[in-house]
């Protein structure tokens, strides 16, 4: 079933036009990898999906289950089941990762009171869910992404997607700054939610990560515009061939 | 002692409605008004002397250069005492219905049965219910109106009233001098040790009043007390103001824990003036929640006097809308093996402003002395502000003088990361405001920690959100 729909999306960015007419679908139990060189528009469509605020849509649609989520608040469309993993998730001082599971897990739940305990099953996912990502309880209480490590903070982003249960994954560079180790175990997580019928838009810049995720379909984008699509053959020519090649294609009747 | 606040926060007082006043004095700040004022109460000459020479200072010192934001305050156009028809009652079923609804309305005379050792209330500028255990009384404690102890014990408050926080301090200071009205006096003989805690409710009842009672502490040699000030009014339409005072003597070895909740409602323009002097060994905890009011000022100092004494002072300001709020503990180390810490939280949102202004001075003498000062503030929008101004005057090379603070702002960035994971603004937004409060919950006593987090909770629910 489709669960992402993006039709022809224009978008502008304090008042530059980002994406220039992006169409893109992501299915259930598909991995979709969306490539491209640095400025894009990668990360673009990532918060627009997202609905994040300064990022205007001016033409086109975004459809989640079918539906419109363009006039929809970035809560609500988190709570409908899409999930963004962050590349480089903000600092909260004070707010301990604990609390904030927490509080995001009752929020899931539907509970009123976000800073009780969750149900003692819902603690036992936790558990879980730290021993997959590769963090372990003493980081349960130190503040959100406070002197995390880069690695860190993508275990801490894979964690709240295990454990927010999403339809729909879009993960920003999930791989940067992981050593071989960490880019086997993102790997492994992110098939996991391939195999549980989850629905993965994998944002990457390099096709590292793509030798352990095989895509079933690849995306990339040069100048706001979808410049090539297609297998995985795409992915093996971009690790060989760098973007190069891109500039024998779209985007050169721009300039 | 495990006991449960929660229901004292004055948050549902609602509309205001009429009162009836026996007393109404209004006009220009002249002689006339304070003798007509001493005149009414009854006062020895010392007082009416006293009152006089600060009305004299008060027009003679300038507006103080951090006043900020009472601009519009025309004092001639306030009702500058109010007296509520009745007389001091000792029963609540004495009080007036019109008033005493409010004081239900926050649970005061339940929680008196179940928790507090004494209680005053004062409405407008008198007290209307005063009561104090009889075991207390048998034992020598004190606590009643001021004015009735001015009469009663003339002796003592004259060695203690207005020594502590003299009115030539500051202008508010002196016109509070002039006109102070209502308020608690305590005295706790040496030894006796009071463990539930002593409170006082200050109510201001009808818009465009003066409120400036006179809370006056005594705690005798190695006597302990527990004393709570809560600050409240309902909604009207006009501006009312607050300039209270508060003087604190604790006594070789006594300890004074000091806790206001100020939940004036957004209408009143608030001054607290408070101060504390500390004899060898005492210690003085102030805990200052300052939530409520337009804007609000409060200063707590303490003045360690003696050798080894001992203060601590810790606050929480919350400026969500529109409001000001300007705080900042004020330790005063003229004495050796003084300590002293303060803890300042503030959080600014909705336009909101929030100002910390601190000061930690230790006098040349006062050896091997330790202070400790932490002020962080949390900015939740970009129309809100917040400031820190600490400042330090060491004079004595052996003490020890450490100052961290911190800011951290709600940015977008980190908004939209907390909306992404499904939580609505408010949710959000009170989210980070508990983090944000959390250590310094943990270290509050249990029943403290409740009224705060309750607070908070309404605060930020208002949006939809739950803390």
């Amino acid at each position: 079933m489709m669960l992402l729909k993006v039709v022809d999306l224009h978008v502008e960015v304090a008042g530059v036009e980002v994406l220039k007419g992006v169409s893109l679908d992501v299915r259930e139990g598909e991995i979709h990898a969306l490539m491209g060189p640095n400025g894009s528009g990668k990360s673009t469509l990532a918060y627009t999906i997202l609905g994040r605020e300064g990022y205007l849509v001016k033409s086109g649609d975004i459809l989640f289950e079918g539906r419109s989520v363009l006039g929809l608040s970035t809560d609500e469309r988190a709570r409908l089941g899409i999930f963004l993993a962050l590349q480089e998730p903000p600092q909260i001082p004070g707010l301990r990762l604990s609390p904030f599971l927490n509080a995001i897990i009752n929020k899931r739940l539907c509970r009123k009171e976000l800073n009780k305990l969750p149900p003692p099953q819902v603690l036992a996912e936790v558990g879980k869910a730290l021993q997959a990502v590769g963090l372990s309880r003493p980081h349960l209480s130190r503040e959100l992404n406070m002197g995390f490590s880069g690695g860190e903070k993508k275990r801490s982003e894979l964690l709240q997607a295990i454990l927010l249960k999403p339809k729909l994954l879009i993960l920003d560079e999930p791989d940067s700054g992981l050593d071989a180790d960490g880019v086997k175990a993102v790997a492994r997580i992110i098939n996991s939610f391939k195999q549980e019928g989850k629905g993965v838009l994998l944002i990457t810049h390099y096709a590292r990560l793509l030798k352990h995720v095989p895509p079933d379909e690849v995306t990339v984008l040069y100048r706001g515009k979808v410049a090539v699509r297609g297998g995985p053959e795409i992915a093996e020519r971009i690790d060989s061939e760098g973007y190069s090649f891109l500039n024998g294609s779209v985007g050169k009747d721009e300039h | 002692m495990n006991i449960n606040l929660k229901h004292e926060i004055p948050l549902t007082l609602g509309e205001a409605r009429p009162v009836k006043y026996e007393v109404r004095l209004k006009g220009e700040l002249t002689e006339e008004l304070v003798r007509e004022l001493s005149e009414l109460k009854g006062e020895p000459e010392w007082m009416l002397n006293l009152r006089l020479r600060a009305l004299e200072w008060f027009h003679k010192l300038p507006m103080p250069k951090w006043v900020r934001g009472v601009e519009e305050l025309d004092l001639s156009r306030l009702v500058l005492y109010s007296k509520p028809k009745g007389s001091l009652a000792t029963e609540w079923g004495d009080v007036p219905p019109e008033i005493r609804r409010y004081y239900e309305a926050l649970g005061i005379p339940e929680q008196e049965a179940k928790l507090l050792s004494g209680i005053n209330a004062t409405f407008g500028s008198e007290s209307i219910y005063s009561k104090l255990r009889d075991s207390l009384r048998s034992k020598g404690v004190i606590m009643m109106p001021t004015e009735e102890a001015v009469r009663k014990y003339p002796e003592l408050v004259r060695k203690y009233f207005g020594r502590v926080f003299p009115y030539t301090d500051h202008k508010f200071a002196a016109l509070h001098t002039a006109f102070w009205s209502g308020g608690a006096f305590v005295y706790v003989p040496p030894n006796v040790r009071i463990d539930q805690p002593l409170e006082a409710l200050f109510l201001i009842g009808s818009p465009l009043e003066g409120q400036f009672e006179h809370t006056l502490i005594i705690a005798g040699e190695n006597s302990y007390l527990n004393f709570i000030e809560a600050c409240a009014a309902p909604r009207y339409s006009g501006e009312s103001f607050h300039d209270g005072m508060v003087e604190i003597y604790a006594h070789r070895g006594a300890t004074v824990k000091f806790t206001t909740i100020q939940n004036w409602s957004k209408n009143v323009i608030n001054f607290g003036n408070k101060r504390a002097i500390l004899e060898e060994g005492a210690r003085v905890d102030w805990m200052i929640g300052s939530l409520g009011s337009k804007v609000s000022y409060e200063y707590p100092m303490s003045v360690m006097k003696g050798a080894g004494s001992s203060s601590q002072a810790i606050m929480v300001s919350i400026a969500k809308g529109p409001y000001i709020k300007d705080g900042g503990a004020k330790m005063i180390h003229a004495a050796p093996n003084t300590k002293s810490r303060i803890v300042s939280k503030s959080i600014s949102g909705d336009g909101g402003l929030t100002i910390y202004r601190g000061l930690i001075k230790v006098l040349r003498r006062a050896a091997n002395s330790f202070a400790h000062a932490e002020c962080d503030s949390l900015i939740l929008d970009n129309s809100s502000q917040s400031f820190t101004y600490p400042h330090n005057q060491v004079d004595e090379p052996t003490s020890t003088v450490i100052h961290e603070a911190t800011a951290g702002r709600l940015g977008e960035e980190q908004l939209f990361y907390l909306l992404s994971r499904g939580l609505s603004e408010a949710e959000a937004k009170s989210l980070a405001v508990m983090g944000f409060l959390d250590d310094l919950l943990i270290q509050l006593p249990f029943e403290y920690a409740n009224i705060l987090r309750s607070v908070i909770e309404v605060e930020f629910s208002r949006l939809g959100g739950v803390g």
